[in-house]
């Protein structure tokens, strides 16, 4: 389907496209809006980071994506979601199902729940190959023990009878990867793949997957509310917001020239080490329910900037530098103060 | 895994000795003489009945009784005579392959509808499937054995005629209606288990893993949701096939079955003690022997569970 594709013609078309994504969970309380005009876009080889704290839309995005919400309560509202140009959302299921896993791929938060416990894993991972490439058992097996030593699980071959269970939590996030890039996916969509990991583990899963990405030049969505993670592997941000995209750039950007006060509320609670005896900043207040959104922008209640425009008007995302996109209306703003913080003497 | 086998195997000894002397004593406590109800309304000499009790022991006390009883049975083989001077071992082994196959055909059909309602009931959650298993399965639980068996009899032997209601006659269709009145609770109690362990399933992590592997739907549910469901619902119909043993006394006394129930029941009646101690003992033992082969195969199907 893809093959007659050249791949210079590849490399400049978006691998992904979500255009104005909405989706919404219809629940007794009300109508939940978790996904409110979502837009962004990846390419081959690039790492886009969407970064939220619990609530804002993150893991709804990819399981949108995916195809894997529950619906309902979940519904798609509007949009769309182009996958080399071709829209997911008009597929027929079964289409669907045959990119799953071999074009557009996903790992979960918390492998051991994430794996089937009573299957063995060298199982799990063959069985991709089994379903999609029709491969017998003992091929299967090999390629499984192949995957595993690709993802650095030691003594493979012994092991691939194991149990979930039988992992630590590190070499099971390890399977997992296995079994997702198994069949060589475009796209892979990491739902904050290092959450449940000692920081030491975390730091060498976050390593093989950038290694991993490197040699296949796949599309990486990396769904994480860790600053520390993005930093190291993302070239770009997406800061999600009660369903919102409320800044998005490059790496950089976002980091050093901020123009959106979330995001700057976000980096400024970060703990810093040579800021002793200083206490910790934090954004005050709670995010939005999503079945009562106020009319405005979601982060006025709770942004020291906020004016009666703020409380009003939604602010829309807009381009303040090429590349560089926020919704806030005093976006102009906080990046002259951003700028102005960077260029002052440390 | 051996250790385990022989650690439980030694704990059979009390639960058997205390189950039959509960037996026992439950038997020794029947009211009347089992010596005048064997002679019925005729006339019997004194010396004839003091031979005969003295034949039987029963002039011993109650735990002497049942130490020579325990002592018979563990060396010999031996579960005593009826007042007929038939051995009970005779009359067990000519009426156990009639339980078992009452027991093997009620295991099948129980198993196979049980798991088919649930597993639909669960994949079409809330719709008019699901809402028919739980409402007939509600009733089928609230209604007595009792009652279950005479509307089978009346409906499907008498009126349509597909089944007979009695006796053995016609092999395995003999088995049919028995099986469904011995399996009814069970059977709603299987679907119900099922659905709610699938329900659970479907949304748990491992499942929405399988579904983003980009497994079908059938698979998903198949391999993935019912690998995991099934593991308490095959221990339950283990345990189930244990205590289905009691079940088949009402069940083959009502289907006029010639087996072991059927036979606890008659001898009840006739004061038979050691044949009802004889029977009810071996009731005792399948029961714990299947409940340390489901145990076993427990740990087989999940192999989070290791047993020391």
């Amino acid at each position: 389907m893809t093959a007659d594709i050249p791949n210079d013609v590849v490399d400049d078309a978006p691998l992904l496209e979500v255009r104005d994504l909405q989706v919404e969970f219809r629940t007794k309380a009300g109508v939940a809006q978790a996904i409110n005009g979502l837009n962004f876009t990846l390419h081959s080889g690039e790492t886009l980071a969407i970064l939220g704290e619990s609530g804002s839309g993150k893991s709804v995005t990819a399981q949108t994506i995916m195809g894997i919400l529950d619906m309902p309560p979940g519904h798609i509202a509007g949009g769309e979601i182009r996958y080399r140009g071709e829209d997911l959302l008009q597929m027929p299921e079964e289409q669907r199902r045959k990119l799953r896993g071999m074009d557009i791929s996903m790992i979960f938060q918390d492998a051991l729940s994430s794996l089937n416990p009573v299957l063995p894993v060298g199982w799990q991972i063959a069985e991709m190959f089994r379903v999609h490439l029709g491969f017998n058992r003992k091929d299967a097996r090999a390629r499984a023990v192949e995957m595993m030593q690709k993802v650095g699980i030691p003594a493979a071959e012994k092991r691939v009878w194991d149990f979930p269970h039988q992992f630590s939590g590190g070499m099971r996030q390890r399977i997992m990867i296995a079994m997702a890039i198994s069949l060589d996916p475009d796209v892979l969509i990491a739902d904050e793949p290092t959450t449940a990991l000692d920081v030491t583990v975390q730091a060498q899963v976050m390593s093989l997957l950038q290694e991993l990405q490197m040699e296949s030049r796949m599309g990486l969505i990396l769904i994480t509310h860790d600053l520390g993670v993005v930093a190291d592997v993302a070239d770009k941000i997406a800061v999600m917001y009660s369903g919102r995209v409320m800044e998005s750039a490059d790496v950089y950007t976002i980091y050093a020239r901020t123009a959106h006060p979330y995001t700057k509320g976000l980096l400024d609670s970060i703990p810093r080490i040579d800021a002793e005896g200083e206490k910790l900043k934090a954004i005050p207040g709670l995010p939005p329910s999503l079945t009562a959104l106020p009319p405005g922008c979601p982060f006025s209640p709770r942004c020291e900037f906020a004016t009666e425009l703020c409380r009003e008007e939604r602010p829309e995302l807009r381009e303040i530098a090429p590349g560089h996109r926020s919704a806030c209306h005093h976006a102009e703003k906080i990046h002259a103060m951003s700028e102005e913080a960077q260029n002052e003497p440390a | 895994m051996t250790r385990y086998i022989i650690r439980r195997l030694l704990q059979f000894i009390p639960v058997v000795f205390i189950s039959t002397l509960i037996v026992y004593a439950l038997v020794f406590a029947i009211p009347g003489d089992p010596i005048r109800a064997l002679a019925g309304d005729r006339a019997m000499s004194e010396a004839v009945q003091e031979s005969l009790r003295e034949q039987y022991n029963l002039n011993d006390p109650f735990i002497v009784q049942y130490a020579k009883y325990m002592w018979g049975v563990f060396t010999a083989l031996d579960f005593g005579t009826t007042f007929q001077g038939r051995p009970v071992l005779d009359i067990i082994t000519q009426r156990l392959p009639v339980t078992l196959q009452l027991a093997g055909v009620t295991f099948v059909v129980q198993a196979i509808i049980g798991v088919i309602a649930g597993a639909l009931a669960a994949i079409n959650r809330d719709r008019f499937l699901d809402r028919l298993v739980q409402v007939s399965t509600v009733v089928v639980v609230a209604m007595p054995v009792l009652v279950i068996a005479f509307l089978l009899q009346l409906t499907f032997g008498l009126n349509l005629g597909w089944f007979p209601i009695s006796g053995t006659g016609q092999g395995l269709r003999s088995f049919i209606l028995p099986a469904i009145a011995l399996g009814a609770v069970s059977m709603a109690m299987i679907a119900r288990l099922l659905r709610s362990e699938l329900l659970d399933a479907l949304q748990s992590d491992y499942v929405r893993t399988a579904t983003a592997k980009g497994l079908t739907r059938s698979r998903v549910i198949g391999r993935h949701g019912m690998r995991n469901s099934m593991i308490p619902v095959v221990t339950f119909m283990g345990a189930d096939l244990a205590t289905m043993m009691s079940g088949t006394i009402l069940v083959e006394t009502i289907f006029n079955l010639p087996g072991l129930g059927e036979q606890v029941f008659s001898s009840i009646q006739a004061q038979e003690g050691t044949v009802v101690v004889g029977i009810v003992t071996l009731f005792v033992l399948f029961f714990v022997v299947i409940n340390l082969i489901v145990d076993i195969i427990y740990g087989l199907l999940d192999p989070r569970i290791r047993y020391e």
